[in-house]
């Protein structure tokens, strides 16, 4: 019995069966608005990038689903199935120290990533899955490995601007995940709110 | 209510008049002039010369065509911003003089909300994920809470600065968008070119240099025109889907100066039909910077109770999309 749970812009989210056990398979939709050519291309190097910065952001003590199968040509991931809920809806059902809890959490899971130069690329609320206690993170489509500054201080600047756009009523939010992330980054976090300030006038019409 | 609108944010300079019925708008003019740089990129300080020089026979001319008195508009509107500074003052300065001179209110207008607002004043749709896609800007704009926020940008270039940047590499006129499309037809062969998106941020200089590498080791026009579209368009697509599912908005609409190219109308309507979405877009002397955009804009701004006094009527370069209080949608 396969089952489609979620439909998200380029992959679809279906509940499966895997040896026995209830499994999500993540499978990359082919898109016919773009050439055959790029679409091959990208869905077949997105699968085969995401699953492997799974691993290593489980390595680096990050949670995320445990990968069962890799499907290159089919473009579909086979793992876990989490069971929590996504951070996304969490976040308006909470109190404001349970909230200031939750951001410092996500700021330490991002600064364990960043520590292994893991780039998740997509951080935003709709991407992590709260389950027992954790922040579990998933859809790493558009990460990579890269060690730069500029590489962690855009990822940082995605999840600013989830922030601020699907949960504004909330504005400190990023303030208390980048707290979280100053207690647990290795490296200069001056240097990376430097970045930040940076992409921020960068981005158009700021002063 | 009839509003006159006046735009001027970069090379061109548009007098447009519009008339509010039923809650939807009807264009009575729409009349553009636009600064063609001799060469090289626009030079601010010319184009707001060429925008002095035309502004008057403009209004006039939108006056002709509405075929009323200018006794007969009730507010004078003008793009505040973002956009060239000396264009910028030029129309501000035309939008002061005639709204003293007639003893009417003056209403700023934010250029990017204004073409958000010409589509749902105009093609049926009501709240959508916009596109916007023009020289200078490259956005993804959605409605939430009280807000156009912008859910997506271009981390580098606008995507039209982009086409007009290879088409100067290339030899082609500008603005070279409408060239590039046609050259993009008889493109055959599909030259590999970095795909950018970061999140919901997309990126082109990249794609950029490696265009005019391809052009250096010989590949055809044709093949660069058409492979540079399609990857460009479809990171655009992409970052729209992105927004549409991320805000779960169900209508897609299009907006700017490179709205008007087909492929890039045809990409995205596609995205939309695969995800049971609507689709819209402007008709071509609306997607483009134009007046009347801007006259319905302060239109709206103007029946939602905000008022503007002369004297805060000053321009803004980097007016920001989401610092408009938009108090005339719940």
């Amino acid at each position: 019995m396969e089952n489609i749970i979620y439909r998200g812009a380029e992959a679809e989210i279906i509940v499966s069966t895997y040896l026995g056990k209830e499994v999500i398979k993540k499978h990359r939709v082919p898109k016919s608005y773009r050439l055959p050519e790029i679409d091959k291309r990208l869905r077949a190097h997105r699968t085969k990038e995401e699953a492997k910065l799974m691993l290593e952001a489980r390595k680096a003590g990050v949670s995320v689903p445990i990968i069962y199968d890799v499907h290159l040509e089919g473009a579909t991931i086979t793992m876990e199935y989490l069971k929590g809920k996504r951070v996304k809806e969490l976040i308006s059902e909470l109190s404001n120290s349970e909230r200031k809890d939750l951001c410092h959490a996500i700021g330490e899971a991002v600064a364990k990533l960043h520590n292994k130069n893991i780039i998740h690329g997509d951080i935003t609320t709709s991407n992590m899955i709260f389950l027992n206690g954790r922040v579990h993170f998933i859809d790493f489509g558009l990460g990579e490995i890269n060690h730069e500054i500029e590489a962690k201080g855009v990822d940082l600047h995605v999840l600013m601007e989830a922030l601020s756009s699907a949960h504004s009523q909330y504005p400190d939010c990023f303030d208390y995940v980048f707290e979280g992330y100053s207690n647990e980054y290795k490296g200069n976090v001056k240097e990376i709110k430097k970045k930040i300030d940076d992409i921020i006038r960068r981005g158009r019409y700021r002063e | 209510m009839i509003s006159l609108g006046i735009e001027g944010t970069a090379h061109t300079i548009g007098v447009g008049i519009v008339e509010d019925r039923n809650e939807k708008c009807r264009v009575l003019a729409n009349v553009i002039k636009m600064y063609h740089p001799e060469k090289g990129g626009i030079h601010p300080r010319e184009a707001a010369n060429h925008h002095a020089t035309h502004v008057p026979e403009l209004i006039k001319k939108a006056f002709e065509k509405a075929n009323i008195g200018s006794r007969e508009i009730d507010i004078v509107s003008f793009s505040q911003g973002p956009g060239l500074g000396p264009c910028l003052r030029t129309a501000a300065t035309a939008a002061r003089a005639l709204a003293l001179s007639l003893n009417r209110p003056i209403i700023g207008v934010n250029h990017c909300v204004a073409h958000i607002e010409i589509g749902r004043g105009t093609t049926g749709c009501d709240d959508p994920v916009l596109l916007y896609v023009s020289g200078g800007n490259t956005q993804v704009i959605a409605f939430a809470r009280g807000r156009y926020r912008v859910f997506g940008e271009t981390l580098d270039i606008g995507i039209g600065n982009c086409l007009d940047k290879l088409g100067r590499y290339l030899g082609l006129p500008f603005p070279s968008g409408p060239v590039i499309e046609q050259l993009a037809k008889k493109g055959r062969k599909y030259l590999d070119l970095p795909y950018t998106i970061k999140g919901m941020d997309v990126a082109f200089s990249g794609l950029l240099t490696a265009a005019q590498h391809y052009h250096e080791k010989g590949e055809s026009i044709e093949d660069i025109c058409y492979s540079v579209q399609e990857t460009a368009f479809a990171a655009l697509t992409e970052v729209t889907e992105r927004a549409m599912a991320h805000v779960g908005k169900q209508e897609v609409l299009l907006g700017g100066g490179v709205a008007c190219n087909r492929r890039l109308r045809e990409m995205v309507k596609t995205m939309a039909k695969e995800r049971g979405a609507r689709f819209f877009v402007p008709e071509d002397s609306l997607c483009a910077d134009n007046g009347a955009m801007i006259a319905w804009t302060g239109l709206l701004m103007y029946k939602s109770g905000i008022r503007m006094r002369i004297e805060e009527s000053f321009i803004d370069q980097k007016f920001r999309t989401d610092m408009v209080d938009v108090k005339w949608r719940t």
